[in-house]
């Protein structure tokens, strides 16, 4: 690589190296829209920026996902770095499953070496749900030490051995809550921990079942943990029953109650799909009523057309911070 | 490919489990009555008996009741009596987001989940219930088939990973 291209590369980070646009989005008490990426199967760039182009305009965070349901994609750092390039604002999620705590924490500063602002922390799926179950499982860390982890590299500016960083990653902190699966009474518990251990923001898994929600956030904000975390809902359109029926037997954790699959089956084929993003609006707007509710995470897998349509539904289009 | 040895569960070891404040009370029992012993063996026994003496005595009493992995660095009491390692994502922390709907394991659909056995049964602890919310930290893989017991009274990795405890001492 010429000299000119190394100082080019150098001065881009350091426009890249402020601090986390979906903080400041969150911080200013906006209501904040982030959606995941469908991580290509594939080598080549362009199609990252094409996936991507269908959620910039109207999100305010694009997640990565990291070998989601156990399947191979391109890597959650490699579509990060991709898009801090093309100008987006990623959201890296590094699951446990495949890594060890070694190659996790030389990621953590390769990717923010590359312009990533935002990290996701999860358990991640177990081999056995993807298309190689053969794999080993690593799960070196849960996703509690590795938040942790991840908070003492920004903030001691040392890795897990002590050894010191010359220039520690600016990182904005997340990881996942599923307030669906049991033991639903005691999912919060679980929460606070996680904010304990450092998570700045929380995105849910699925969310389609309501009142379950609801009781949740109740108990969170009987530990006062609301005014702790900002927490973005997970909300997705399905596009029939059978694949709602799919999801909820294979994809693990995902909880959709009978009266949304019934709906989609009464549903004539052909407006099937209008109904799916119209049950996910309905969602949207009761969980957006919520106290402590500051954001939505939209999966439309497979679907990502469909996002600004939904964001628009929502009424939660606005003008997105400048580049 | 299921090492987890759940399939072993032991006749009795059930009920047991679901005892947990019978089970915390042996435990303190035992805790104060190693700590008698140690040196006492440690005399007796000639070189690197000992630890034999504690590693065997685990795997057979903890590998009876809690079905014991034998990660060397127990922390039963901070997790319902319910040992964490037979989760088969390692867990230490809690739950994954993949607990089935009937309450047992994403990777293993016939076995209760381990995490939600824990919290139910930490619940019902009386001297060490609610630890279960302490962050344990990453486990030290190189103490795998160690006596714990030993571990514990020697203060062999007392301390973790040095970055990790310079946040734990603050």
């Amino acid at each position: 690589m010429a000299n000119s291209d190394r100082t080019t590369a150098a001065s881009d980070w350091e426009s890249r190296s402020g601090e986390s646009r979906l903080r400041r989005v969150l911080e200013a008490g906006q209501f904040a829209v982030t959606a995941e990426l469908e991580a290509p199967d594939s080598a080549d760039p362009e199609d990252v920026f094409a996936n991507a182009a269908k959620l910039g305009g109207v999100c305010d965070g694009i997640n990565a996902t990291d070998g989601s349901g156990a399947n191979c994609h391109m890597s959650s750092v490699a579509c990060c770095a991709l898009m801090a390039q093309a100008g987006y604002e990623p959201v890296l999620q590094v699951s446990c499953r495949d890594r060890n705590r070694i190659a996790i924490q030389g990621d953590l500063l390769g990717a923010a070496a590359l312009g990533v602002r935002n990290v996701l922390c999860l358990t991640g799926d177990d081999v056995s749900a993807g298309d190689q179950p053969e794999a080993r499982r690593v799960f070196d860390f849960d996703a509690l030490q590795l938040l942790r982890t991840a908070g003492i590299m920004r903030d001691q500016g040392v890795l897990l051995s002590g050894r010191k960083l010359t220039t520690p990653p600016a990182y904005f902190l997340g990881a996942a809550a599923n307030p669906f699966v049991p033991p639903q009474d005691l999912r919060h518990l679980r929460l606070a921990k996680k904010i304990e251990a450092g998570a700045q923001f929380i995105q849910t898994q699925y969310c389609f079942d309501v009142p379950v929600f609801e009781a949740f956030m109740r108990r969170a904000r009987d530990m006062g943990l609301h005014g702790k975390v900002h927490l973005l809902v997970g909300v997705g359109p399905l596009r029939s029953e059978r694949a709602a029926e799919f999801m909820r037997s294979r994809v693990p954790g995902v909880h959709i109650p009978d009266a949304v699959v019934e709906r989609l089956a009464k549903t004539p084929r052909k407006s099937k799909r209008e109904e799916g993003i119209r049950i996910c609006v309905e969602i949207i707007e009761q969980v957006k009523q919520i106290e402590g509710v500051h954001g939505v995470h939209i999966m439309a897998y497979r679907q990502e057309e469909t996002v600004p349509e939904i964001v628009e539904r929502a009424g939660l289009m606005r003008e997105k911070p400048k580049e | 490919m299921t090492s987890f040895a759940e399939s072993k569960r032991m006749p009795g070891s059930e009920w047991l489990k679901d005892r947990p404040r019978l089970l915390e009370a042996v435990y303190r029992g035992s805790e104060a009555g190693l700590r008698l012993l140690y040196p006492v063996l440690r005399r007796v026994l000639p070189a690197g008996w000992t630890e034999r003496v504690f590693v065997w005595s685990e795997e057979v009493s903890k590998g009876y009741l809690f079905n014991c992995q034998m990660c060397g660095q127990c922390i039963l009491h901070s997790t319902g009596m319910t040992c964490p390692m037979n989760c088969p994502k390692n867990l230490r922390n809690g739950p994954c987001g993949g607990v089935r709907q009937n309450g047992n394991c994403e990777v293993i659909p016939d076995m209760p989940c381990v995490w939600v056995q824990a919290w139910r049964r930490d619940a019902q602890m009386e001297r060490y219930g609610g630890e279960i919310q302490l962050l344990q930290r990453p486990v030290n893989r190189s103490l795998q088939n160690s006596s714990a017991w030993l571990n514990l009274l020697e203060g062999v990795d007392a301390q973790g990973p040095p970055g990790w405890s310079a946040i734990e001492l603050e």
